[in-house]
């Protein structure tokens, strides 16, 4: 692990560090949960309040959620298709909060001000885990709609305009959650590594342009990462003619 | 478990252990929560006011309908009261033409009837006086000629 040795000595960056919690003889990332919690926290109690006094004539909070729930059924009806978006919606829209949440919480807040005794607190989604957790999720979750929506009729996809397919459906299987994963992973933890190098070495100004990048970029992870899975479930549930 | 003896140091990027399957469960938990708590109150009462916009649109044009029925009806019976009423005129207008004409007619008859009247009289007259004028000629005549006739 030459390339971490070289991360984790690099100045005060500390890339690959974790926070280890010890529950029985299992360990866990705790950043990544504290981290996790306090944003998810953040978004229910927001969520809670904007849902307090729903009104037909939508003020203030409500209105933003109204938009917010709007996107959400737009994005997964385009993908999954009319006849069964209902069911996948909160999902889908779960995904992509929490994705968007930890996204921007990671670099929105100063978590660096926060001393951990070991790793530092970021955006969840910058670590591997939880990544690789949304996306297998997200392999179940296009099974589990394509075997309960066709049943069997579900391999047929495999088979779909020839049999030659079958090796290169059952290799995307495979590619799907792999590119889910990495792809969010890369992209979050890229960013939060660009800003702190940038940070050490120029402190003033030239940061904030690339902190702005990562804004734009968190949020179009997050859609990219609900759009997709939207597109994974959609494609299961299709009625193939 | 092959992956966590690739990356078995302790920590690394790609450090996975029981953070993986505990996160997929908070992520479970919280699609739950949020259906519960965002998904369904915001659903109904956006979907709640989508069909209230829908019926109150198809209600608006429904009455729409009915009006526009309504104006050309009453398109068509002012149309219907606008020809009725050039009729009448027309009709009255002729009607007046024919009175006046009966009238002019009548007048010119009674006109000519008399004036048909005063010469027959005046020529009535004429003859009469005429007659009487020859007999009392003939009378005088046969004065002169019979007193002649006794003087000698």
């Amino acid at each position: 692990m030459n390339l971490n040795y070289f991360f984790t000595n690099f100045a005060e960056l500390e890339v690959g560090q974790h926070l280890y919690w010890q529950i029985g003889n299992i360990s866990i990332h705790g950043q990544v949960f504290l981290t996790s919690w306090i944003l998810l926290g953040a978004l229910l109690v927001f969520i809670s309040l904007g849902t307090k006094k729903m009104e037909n004539d939508p003020k203030g909070l409500q209105n933003l959620l109204e938009f917010l729930w709007d996107y959400i059924r737009d994005l997964a009806r385009t993908q999954i298709g009319e006849k069964v978006y209902r069911d996948w919606m909160p999902f889908i829209g779960t995904l992509f909060l929490f994705v968007f949440v930890s996204n921007w919480g990671g670099a929105l807040i100063p978590w660096r001000l926060i001393k951990l005794p070991s790793g530092e607190l970021g955006a969840p989604t910058a670590d591997i885990n939880t990544t690789i957790a949304l996306a297998l999720l997200v392999s179940l979750s296009y099974f589990y709609a394509g075997l309960s929506n066709k049943g069997w009729r579900y391999f047929e996809y495999y088979v779909h305009p020839t049999p030659i397919m079958l090796p290169f459906k059952i290799l995307e299987d495979f590619t799907k959650p792999l590119s889910l994963s990495f792809r969010l992973f890369g992209n979050i933890l890229a960013d939060e590594l660009v800003v702190s190098v940038l940070v050490f070495l120029v402190p003033l100004v030239l940061p904030i342009p690339v902190m702005f990048l990562g804004l734009f970029t968190s949020a179009i992870q997050a859609l990219i990462f609900a759009t997709l899975a939207a597109y994974y479930i959609g494609e299961a549930v299709e009625e193939h003619h | 478990m092959f992956v966590s003896y690739l990356f078995a140091t302790e920590g690394g990027l790609f450090d996975i252990n029981a953070t993986l399957p505990l996160m997929a469960i908070q992520v479970v938990v919280l699609t739950y929560l949020l259906n519960s708590l965002f998904f369904k109150p915001v659903g109904k009462v956006v979907e709640k006011r989508e069909e209230f916009v829908r019926s109150n649109i198809s209600e608006a044009k429904k009455k729409l309908a009915e009006v526009e029925k309504l104006e050309a009806d009453l398109q068509n019976q002012l149309l219907e009261a606008r020809s009725e009423a050039a009729q009448i005129v027309i009709e009255a207008e002729l009607e007046s033409e024919k009175l006046y004409k009966e009238a002019i007619e009548l007048a010119n008859s009674e006109a000519n009837t008399s004036k048909e009247n005063a010469r027959l009289e005046i020529e009535n007259q004429t003859s009469s006086a005429r007659e009487q004028l020859s007999q009392q000629a003939e009378a005088l005549s046969e004065l002169i000629v019979n007193r002649l006739i006794h003087q000698t």
